[in-house]
């Protein structure tokens, strides 16, 4: 198991810097090299030294590369330039509100999701099942940011449920930490719940055809001969099992709903990572657009490996080797 | 020798033709899939076909129309310019659906080239091609996505290549994956043994074989393909204005007012997106439960 997850680790290496060394190589050729944009008029002397010394548009590419690679390695990414701060800085005030966003998503994903799929599948072509399948067919083909703006329409204008935009209201800018820290939740609701809804469907979908491809196996034909109650059967033998796909799938929807928050910020104006990459992209801040890919990449190769290793911890029969 | 002999009939009838009637005879008692092909029909027709017709065209300002509801005179009403959205909503279609088209095939081609040989190659051809499709599977996609628009600017043809230059590793995984297992059957033993040559092996014989994935994929990535192309130019890195898609016309309604006041400028390319997406979905679905049984998720 050691051994397994230190190897897996040390794969992770060539391949995000494979995707490092594109990323750069391709914003290098950019029109308008990236120091020509990173050269604010109105910077500080002191970054405009340092930037040119890490950048020179004259160094050749590997040089500029390593320098990167180097900063990257010292935990600051290079420097924004708008901001005025090195790019991990800036990414870690908008990272919370992801991060919040994401997870809260997640848990309602799974929490409906998982029982929904299970229901669905123990009473196969019923008409829940048949309501359930309808549901997420329709969930999946619902694009985020329609999905957002409906909820935006309904709950948000017509019925003034939640706040439209923003991540606090105007009249609590100056509240102590926990009135603004209900206020966030608040505004964090409709949103979490848009992008939840969407995930649901595909952990319903998922859970569905694992659970209807276990119970038809042997063993739960046995475990009901052995006359064990269909709670026992359904929950104890068969839901186990089916776990264990949904638990890569875990893994495998991280990027999915990194992407998703992205987009639910942007249509709620919440101060995330996805507003600002847009932001980014508008001001050709390519510091920062390249240290915003960087750290979704390692998430991703995170987010599989980790798949990975709760694949091989919840079914004994996976050998690592 | 116009005439062809009896081992010749039955073997066209019985090879060729007898299996995809057989996958459009499933198909047609799939209901709703075929359902979901008759819409799809409609919508290409009425995208094709509206912009022809209409009296409007959708580049064309009417200032003293801006602004309206919907009418006789304007299906779906004007935007605040005063454009006919009804028209814009079909050309925004022909956009939409045009670059989905685009995409699906590019990466398809890229994808079954590099796939199969991958798989029928093995070897260093497999490990070089498959690390790169792994690389290429890790990156945060949208925001990729986001970046190159940055860069390369936002023109159609840019959005069509960094696309397909980022999705073809799925079907290049599933053509791989297939031609693998394929390769060990007895009948490819046999090829080999007869000393077919390998272009003949591979399109002869592996590649009707790995078709039907080919197509379900097709049909699946092109709803994808429109939920990427649509959410990029939602975000403004798409497709830029004026030119009209259905993710750019969604995008006015980023403005309160709009949100409050207009519904007919967003709920029509909005639906519009949510019933073509559907559609590729139930038609992918049950193209693969009609091309093998088996094949089900």
């Amino acid at each position: 198991m050691k051994n397994y997850v230190i190897r897996r680790l040390l794969q992770i290496i060539p391949v995000f810097l494979g995707i490092l060394f594109i990323l750069f190589f391709i914003i290098d050729k950019a029109p308008g090299s990236i120091v020509s944009n990173i050269m604010d008029p109105t910077m500080t002397p002191e970054l405009k030294a340092a930037l040119l010394e890490k950048l020179d548009p004259n160094l050749p590419f590997y040089q500029k590369f390593w320098n990167w690679l180097v900063q990257a390695a010292h935990g600051n990414f290079g420097y924004s330039s708008k901001h005025f701060k090195p790019v991990i800085d800036v990414i870690g005030e908008n990272i919370g509100v992801t991060f919040a966003l994401s997870l809260t998503a997640l848990i309602i994903a799974m929490l409906i999701g998982i029982p929904a799929g299970i229901i669905s599948a123990t009473k196969q072509y019923s008409a829940i099942d048949n309501f359930l399948t309808v549901f997420s067919l329709l969930g999946l083909a619902l694009p985020t940011f329609f999905a957002g703006l409906l909820m935006l329409k309904v709950f948000a204008v017509e019925l003034k449920w939640f706040p439209t935009f923003g991540f606090i209201s105007a009249s609590n800018i100056n509240a102590d930490f926990w009135t603004k820290l209900g206020d966030h939740a608040y505004h964090l609701i409709l949103p979490a719940l848009v992008l939840g809804l969407a995930e649901t469907a595909s952990f319903m979908r998922y859970t569905r055809s694992s659970m209807l491809e276990v119970i038809r196996s042997d063993y739960i034909r046995t475990a009901r001969a052995k006359g064990l109650a269909e709670k026992v059967v359904i929950y104890k033998h068969a839901f186990r099992n089916a776990m264990i796909p949904i638990v890569t799938l875990l893994g495998f929807r991280i990027p999915g709903l990194i992407s998703g928050a992205l987009m639910t910020e942007t249509i709620f104006s919440l101060p995330g990572v996805g507003k600002l990459s847009v932001e980014a992209v508008n001001n050709r801040n390519y510091p920062l657009l390249i240290g915003i890919n960087a750290m979704l990449t390692l998430t991703t190769l995170f987010a599989t490996l980790i798949a990975d290793i709760l694949y091989a911890a919840v079914d004994p029969r996976i050998k690592f080797d | 020798m116009t005439e062809l002999s009896r081992d010749e009939v039955i073997r066209k009838s019985t090879k060729e033709d007898s299996y995809w009637r057989g996958v459009w005879r499933r198909l047609k008692q799939n209901k709703l899939a075929m359902i979901s092909l008759f819409i799809l029909i409609l919508i290409v027709g009425a995208c094709i076909f509206v912009p022809m017709f209409s009296k409007y065209s959708m580049y064309e300002v009417i200032a003293a129309d801006a602004n309206q509801p919907p009418s006789a005179k304007h299906l779906l009403g004007t935007d605040k310019i005063g454009r006919d959205l009804f028209v814009r909503l079909f050309y925004g279609g022909r956009v939409s659906l045009g670059i989905a088209i685009a995409v699906t095939v590019l990466e398809t081609i890229i994808g079954v080239v590099l796939g199969s040989m991958a798989g029928f190659f093995g070897g260093i051809v497999d490990t070089i091609i498959s690390r790169i499709s792994e690389m290429f599977m890790c990156f945060p996609f949208l925001m990729i996505c986001i970046t190159l628009q940055a860069i390369f600017g936002t023109s159609i043809m840019t959005l069509i290549t960094i696309l397909a230059v980022l999705s073809w590793p799925s079907i290049a995984r599933i053509v791989r994956g297939q031609i693998l297992s394929l390769r060990e059957m007895d009948y490819m033993e046999a090829c080999r043994a007869l000393g077919i040559s390998n272009k003949r092996q591979i399109f002869k014989h592996l590649f009707p074989n790995v078709l039907a994935y080919i197509i379900v994929y097709v049909t699946l990535s092109m709803a994808s393909v429109i939920l990427t192309e649509t959410s990029l130019s939602f975000l403004g890195l798409g497709v830029s204005m004026p030119t009209p898609t259905w993710g750019n016309l969604i995008q006015e309604a980023r403005n309160l007012l709009v949100l409050q006041k207009k519904w007919w400028y967003w709920i029509p390319p909005g639906s519009a997106i949510f019933l073509t997406i559907l559609c590729f979905n139930i038609l992918g679905d049950g193209l693969r439960d009609a091309i093998d049984p088996k094949m089900q998720k």
